[in-house]
């Protein structure tokens, strides 16, 4: 076998790896309720996928084959624990299948997918914990990865990590999908998650949220998987929507010297149209389902934006609408903030200022936005002093140092 | 709980330190320091002169070894600490993260040590 060849096996590998990884880790533990015994298991088979593969061919489905191996692999585990009346069953489960499925490489084996979502988003896991774990356990990505996201020591999120697992395993957390009765909230404890990842909190006028997660592909993934196993939810297709129309702003956010550049002064025509239309489509549906929420109005208001490149104009007052409703769903800072500078926008700055006002201040101690809005404001009315010291708080709070740069430039 | 931020600086980020007040450079490490006094985590903190202003001693035997320069020759140097009053380590790294030389040279923090480990140590 040739170089060549070798080199598109093993990116053959990685693609199944990262598109299939999900798959195997959640149908595992579904029955094992052990994640982290059913990711080392999916760990050997990849070992082993690279050891065959290139030498035996890729096989016709190779999701099949790591899902055999993974489950092998499981075995070999669980024998070895010596814990043999407790996995009595597991061990039934896992033998009794895997002949038929190495045998027919067509089987397919249910998507259990949505059922690893809703535990890795369970009230008894910390919301802290939430959106890692769906990271590792879904889409394969190593701690080390999710911790630069989340700004923690690679050694502590592995602990964390490893916690809550634990808890998963011991704790009772059930595999699967919540009561009729339940499913909104535990729903909205999954979008929150994806959302996490997502990481672009605020994008407006003057300030900018960004925690730097740089994990957007990846959340639009989650959220695309989540969309294909629940296709009629429509805060699904509006978390899509958000996201895709903000993605759709990347290219934007920067100018060609890798400068800052806010969304109201952004050039329209380098906004990616094919996202917006595709967010277009799915807030359309989700609105159509008559179930509003906090996802489709934050939607609603990126919408709006969007429309600038059609239009021209923005138009404030459709964007304080829907921030009314936003609040009455969720009065989160960010919300409350991105309020007041559309307030300004639509009806004066001092109307936006005293919405301003309204917030608590010791909530808005370390909240970034909230001090580049009213930099913004105070300036803008022409009172340079006060501006020049809200400016210094949001300046100092920035993580970003092109959003650092354009502040102080502003400030003057 | 209480954390060093230590913050390491390149060779340009030590030129920039000119007089000019009116510097960018400085003007984001004013406001960063007025944003930890504001929210009211800011212990205490100074900047450090340039390394090479620095003298290492060590003794060895009963004899004094003096040496011209700081500790360690690295290309990012010590350049300055803050100590900050937080919750959290979580909460230490947002900081961390915010600080102006965390975007180009380094800030390395560190839990002080507890106050039983700070009693054996001074005796008090």
């Amino acid at each position: 076998m040739n170089e060549i060849h070798q080199e598109d096996t093993h990116r053959i590998i990685e693609r199944v790896a990262r598109e299939s990884y999900g798959r195997p880790v959640a149908y595992l533990s579904v029955h094992t309720h052990d994640l982290a015994s059913a990711e080392d298991a999916l760990s050997n088979a990849l070992v082993s996928a690279l050891n065959h593969w290139p030498r035996e061919g890729v096989p016709k489905n190779p999701e099949a084959w790591l899902m055999t191996a993974a489950r092998h692999s499981l075995i070999d585990v669980i024998r070895h624990q010596k814990v043999v009346l407790e996995s009595e069953p597991t061990l039934k489960f896992l033998t009794e299948n895997s002949t038929e499925m190495s045998l027919s490489t067509s089987t397919q084996f249910p998507d259990e997918r949505l059922n690893l979502l809703f535990v890795c988003a369970h009230p008894a896991i910390d919301p802290g914990m939430h959106t890692p774990l769906m990271l590792q356990t879904v889409l394969g990505l190593d701690a080390a990865r999710i911790a630069q996201a989340f700004l923690i020591a690679p050694k502590t999120m592995g602990q964390r990590l490893f916690r809550a697992k634990t808890k998963i395993r011991s704790g009772g957390i059930p595999f699967e999908i919540p009561q009729e009765r339940d499913l909104p909230e535990r729903l909205d404890a999954v979008l929150e998650a994806i959302y996490a990842a997502f990481g672009l909190g605020w994008d407006d006028m003057a300030g900018a949220d960004h925690r730097g997660r740089d994990l957007a592909e990846e959340a639009m993934w989650l959220a695309r998987v989540l969309l294909q196993l629940m296709p009629r939810e429509a805060e699904v297709q509006g978390l899509l929507a958000l996201m895709l129309h903000c993605e759709a702003r990347r290219p934007a956010r920067r100018d060609v010297k890798g400068r800052y550049v806010p969304l109201s002064e952004q050039n329209p025509e380098q906004w990616l149209s094919p996202l917006i239309e595709e967010a277009e489509r799915h807030l359309a549906e989700a609105f159509q389902r008559g179930r509003v929420g906090r996802f489709q109005l934050e939607a609603a208001i990126q919408s709006v934006h969007a429309e600038r490149a059609r239009s021209g104009r923005t138009d404030w007052a459709a964007i304080v609408l829907f921030y009314e409703q936003l609040l009455k769903v969720s009065p989160a800072l960010g919300t409350r903030v991105g309020n007041a500078a559309a307030v300004a926008e639509a009806s004066g700055l001092e109307a936006g200022l005293a919405v301003l006002e309204s917030i608590d201040r010791d909530a808005v101690a370390d909240y970034q936005p909230y001090w580049a809005v009213r930099a913004h404001l105070l300036q803008k009315i022409g009172k340079t002093g006060q501006a020049s010291e809200a400016y210094d708080r949001a300046i100092g709070l920035a993580e970003d140092p092109a959003v650092r740069e354009f502040l102080l430039q502003k400030r003057g | 709980m209480q954390f060093a931020l230590m913050i390491y600086h390149t060779r340009e980020e030590f030129k920039m330190r000119k007089n000019d007040y009116n510097h960018p450079h400085l003007g984001a490490w004013r406001a960063y320091y007025k944003a930890l006094v504001a929210a009211g985590v800011y212990v205490g903190g100074n900047a450090l002169e340039l390394p090479e202003t620095g003298t290492t001693v060590r003794v060895r035997e009963g004899k004094r070894r003096v040496q011209d320069g700081p500790y360690a020759d690295t290309k990012e140097q010590l350049a300055g600490f803050i100590i900050l009053e937080l919750p959290s380590i979580d909460a230490a790294l947002e900081w961390a993260a915010r600080c102006p030389g965390a975007s180009i040279g380094a800030v390395e923090v560190r839990p002080l040590a507890p106050e039983a480990m700070r009693r054996g140590f001074t005796g008090e």
